[in-house]
């Protein structure tokens, strides 16, 4: 058993465990080989991890950074994280609902039910505008209440 | 604020000695009796360690936040612990509510990952609704927690070597499979509900396959980190700590905790209630789907929001008359319900069937996308045609639309959706006749049946079989 442990790097039990989830991998890819969309699939799965790790973490990551060398930490109170927290709301609903603000189901909406699809990037904006609206009043009334 | 925070007490010394600071990154899961932690072949591992590409001491060195460590994403982890497994198992009763017995879950063949099948119910006849809504909000709802979850490992994607056993390369390779099964679970489902297939593959497929992987991928990563989630969790908590006394966690074996920590921005419990704010934000802004009234207006950025039309028949429409190719000619005076069973055939006007007995019931029309509407429907009870036709024990009944293409021309009932009291073929809603696009002349609709099989512009009913034989 310790020499199992020493060589492999951990207890039997999280060999088969693995082993357990790469079959039921195994067995859904071969599944799946056959599908004329296979491919794709493979490349939507991977891809997101892709997008996420690669593009969306570093960009967001970055954008902090940069906000945080921006605005002077000394300030009392500090406005970071009423910039930060509108953006990241903000972010996050055009994140979730990116296709409907872009409009990418307009065609396949219309077609089904035959009714005009509801402009939506003109209310993520108001949404976003008033999560920052809202950001901005509780930081002047911080700023009142620390100097008044 | 101090760049390095000031030792804790009972902070192990923190090991930031040399490159690759050995032992502080394999944990149990990765047993380890060579003093590097290096398992079989471990000269491969040393190799590694020793040609480190450029960048990655930078990169080790660039993570500032001292909020990252065990705690945060234990917390993380035990909320999305307590909530995928509903977002799951919503997600196979939608595939059971399509009945699979019949071959009309999709997709239809699904070999040994086939989970039990029952008949689905018709009571409470807001199952339905209550099920898939709470599968399509909770993984909206839950997409700032995997976010922020991932968040606060994503340090661990560039640690180098990247692995110090075979262990740790099986490992890491299930976590492929667990982030990028959720990441692509959670773009389909975002895509299918917004009408965008940009994907190109079947959706159904790919999501439920898809799920599959990430649960297999959940369950062997919930049995490795168990332990560790449970013994952050039963250690000293960061819940009420504010963001003046924010301080790092002492090293962590799995390398969570910032070696260079900068200054606290924002306290654990901020960034908590940061997550948990977007998380309540989604759920304002996609609740409104499944509900009636000025509230749905507040489904401000899903397709389903609101109500597109107005009157008594202005509800929302899964697919248009003209959509579905219906002539008007189709459905004028010329039109007739054909019923069958028991061997006989009955042909019956809309005039005949407004003659018959009329039953009305609330009953919600729910979709697999997530949203749901409840209306009063009034029409002739299923099970008072099924008895018209001498067929009133009939195991399943077989309804054909005037559709001649789609996926939902035709839909089978099982006996409880054909014997329930509010199982209807709905001739009028809220007191007006339908629609065309709400299946006139003559629609199913049945209790806590998924909206897609509440088959519009019914031409044809067969009963068969009988339920006891």
């Amino acid at each position: 058993m310790a020499e199992f442990r020493r060589g492999y790097g951990a207890a039997p039990w999280h060999l088969l465990l693995l082993i357990g989830c790469f079959a039921v991998t195994g067995w859904i890819v071969l599944r799946l080989a056959g599908e004329p969309m296979a491919g794709r699939m493979l490349i939507w799965f991977l891809g997101a991890v892709i997008a996420h790790d690669l593009v969306l973490f570093p960009v967001y990551a970055l954008a902090d950074r940069a906000l945080r060398a921006g605005l002077g930490r000394r300030d009392t109170p500090s406005a970071l994280n009423h910039v930060r927290v509108p953006a990241l709301a903000a972010g996050l609903l055009l994140l979730v609902y990116l296709p409907g603000i872009l409009g990418l189901g307009d065609g396949v909406y219309r077609a089904a039910t035959g009714l005009e699809p509801r402009p939506l990037l003109a209310r993520w904006l108001a949404v976003s505008g008033g999560l920052f609206a809202v950001s901005v009043v509780v930081y002047a009334l911080r700023w009142r209440r620390r100097s008044g | 604020m101090p760049t390095e925070p000031p030792p804790q007490p009972g902070d192990p010394t923190p090991d930031r000695a040399g490159p690759g600071r050995a032992s502080a990154r394999s944990g149990p899961s990765a047993g380890r009796t060579d003093p590097h932690g290096y398992a079989y072949p471990a000269r491969l591992w040393r190799a590694l360690d020793r040609h480190r590409p450029p960048g990655v001491d930078a990169t080790a060195d660039a993570w500032r936040s001292p909020v990252r460590g065990p705690w945060l994403t234990s917390v993380l982890g035990a909320v999305l612990l307590a909530t995928l497994p509903l977002v799951f198992v919503t997600g196979l009763l939608d595939w059971i509510a399509y009945g699979p017995r019949f071959g009309q879950a999709f997709p239809p063949d699904v070999g040994w990952l086939h989970p039990p099948v029952f008949a689905w119910p018709t009571r409470p006849a807001w199952l339905f609704r209550l099920t898939q809504g709470l599968h399509v909000t909770l993984g909206i709802v839950l997409v700032p927690v995997v976010l922020t979850k991932l968040w606060s490992v994503v340090p661990k994607l560039f640690d180098w070597p990247p692995a110090r056993s075979v262990a740790q390369v099986l490992e890491r390779l299930s976590l492929v499979l667990l982030v990028g099964g959720i990441l692509f679970e959670i773009a389909t489902g975002l895509l299918n509900i917004q009408y965008a297939y940009l994907f190109g593959f079947d959706f159904y497929t790919a999501h439920w396959y898809g799920a599959w992987v990430f649960t297999a991928a959940l369950v062997t990563h919930v049995a490795i980190k168990l332990p560790r989630m449970v013994t952050a969790l039963r250690g000293p908590g960061f819940a009420r700590t504010p963001l003046d006394g924010t301080r790092p966690e002492p090293a962590d074996p799995d390398g969570l905790v910032s070696r260079r920590p900068g200054p606290a921005t924002m306290s654990r419990r901020g960034v908590l209630a940061l997550t948990g704010g977007g998380a309540l934000l989604l759920a304002a802004l996609t609740v409104g789907q499944t509900l009636d009234g000025v509230l749905r207006r507040t489904a401000l950025l899903l397709p389903r929001g609101g109500q597109p039309g107005a009157g008594p028949t202005g509800f929302q429409v899964n697919r248009s008359a003209a959509a579905a190719g219906i002539q008007p000619a189709d459905t004028g005076a010329g039109w007739r319900l054909t019923l069958r069973g028991g061997g006989r055939t009955v042909e019956l006007d809309r005039a005949g069937l407004l003659a018959m007995a009329q039953h009305t019931a609330d009953l919600p029309i729910a979709c697999v996308e997530g949203w749901s509407t409840e209306q009063t429907w009034t029409g002739v009870r299923l099970r008072d045609l099924a008895a018209l036709v001498g067929a009133p024990e009939a195991a399943w009944a077989l309804v054909r639309s005037l559709e001649r293409a789609g996926l939902f021309r035709q839909a089978r009932l099982q006996a409880n959706q054909v014997r329930d009291p509010d199982s209807l073929l709905a001739l009028q809603v809220n007191g007006v006749d339908l629609s065309p696009d709400h299946g006139y002349p003559a629609r199913i609709i049945v209790p806590a049946l998924p909206g897609v099989h509440c088959t519009k512009w019914v031409r044809e009913i067969t009963f068969e079989g009988r339920a006891d034989g």
